[in-house]
């Protein structure tokens, strides 16, 4: 399953990252930070194209030697990315699919949570748990 | 349905509840502590607004403009909070909308006409920051100010502030 789960909030900045194995932590928020100019570019070029359906889910957004990074855009341009390994060819589109929706219900659920304050990064069990049962189980 | 009394109740109470409050502080209630409750209710809708709207926009496609955004807060989110899509939508296309709602649900059980119009205010405050935090969330800063003639009937004009 996924190697590392970003949340971006709409000013750019990191609401949540989590990633294993924890020592490429680095590495894997330069990777989150390379792919928002792909989600900015496919965010300003969807309302151009007439007759597009305008989806949350902005498909694959890069490629690179080892890992497969995957977008999703909030209503509220709130970004979710995920990044998996490319080894992992079983995985199907429309499983990430099911993983992003997994993770947009529960951040909704953060943010209607009358304790947590907007614009904060996420501190929350529920949100935590739901991360670590996409996320691959390290060892 | 019972459900939607619920909505009214916990609105009214937020409200007598918010100006008691500020009462207790003092002796005599002024125009500058009227104002002071108005931004306090103003600013729990502003938050319930960002919530709702997250919820809301869950299941919808991406908006493509300012006017869809607008629209969308006419009919699905007016219907979902207020049980009724908004009468009237006009705009200048320059950044300002006015939406027209002729039976306000918040206003409905006050009055029928000119009496106790000068109370309107306080039960408006809640919904403009409601709004303003819906739209907010999605990206518009704005400026949302209700304004009454006759009750039930109520306008809310809504100044989207543009980044420059």
């Amino acid at each position: 399953m996924a190697v590392c789960i970003a949340v971006i909030a709409k000013e750019n900045y990191p609401l949540y990252i989590r990633c294993v194995p924890v020592q490429n932590e680095l590495k894997f928020h330069y990777t989150v930070h390379t792919s928002l100019d792909v989600v900015e570019e496919k965010i300003s070029s969807a309302g151009k194209s007439i007759g597009d359906q305008r989806e949350l889910y902005l498909g694959l957004l890069y490629p690179t030697e080892d890992y497969k990074v995957y977008g999703f855009v909030t209503n509220t341009k709130v970004k979710f990315v995920i990044v998996v390994d490319s080894s992992n060819t079983s995985l199907r589109d429309n499983e990430i699919r099911s993983m992003f929706r997994k993770l947009h219900n529960s951040f909704t659920d953060v943010m209607c949570n009358p304790f947590h304050i907007p614009g904060d990064t996420i501190k929350s069990k529920a949100f935590d748990s739901i991360v670590s049962g996409m996320m691959v189980q390290a060892g | 349905m019972a459900d939607q009394c619920l909505f009214d109740f916990l609105h009214m109470e937020i409200v007598s509840h918010v100006y008691k409050e500020q009462q207790s502080n003092k002796e005599q209630v002024d125009s500058k502590d009227g104002a002071l409750c108005i931004s306090v209710l103003e600013s729990l809708g502003f938050r319930v607004g960002q919530g709702l709207i997250e919820r809301m926009t869950r299941d919808s496609p991406s908006f493509k403009d300012e006017l869809d955004i607008m629209k969308f807060i006419c009919k699905d989110f007016w219907t979902k909070v207020f049980r009724r899509q908004v009468d009237n939508l006009r705009t200048n296309h320059q950044g300002t909308y006015v939406l027209q709602d002729n039976k306000f649900s918040l206003l409905t059980p006050l009055s029928s006409g000119k009496q106790y119009l000068d109370q309107a205010p306080k039960y408006l405050a809640f919904s403009c920051g409601v709004v303003r935090g819906a739209l907010c969330n999605l990206g518009l800063e704005s400026v949302v100010t209700a304004e009454v003639s006759i009750m039930p009937s109520c306008k809310f004009q809504v100044v989207i502030q543009k980044l420059s």
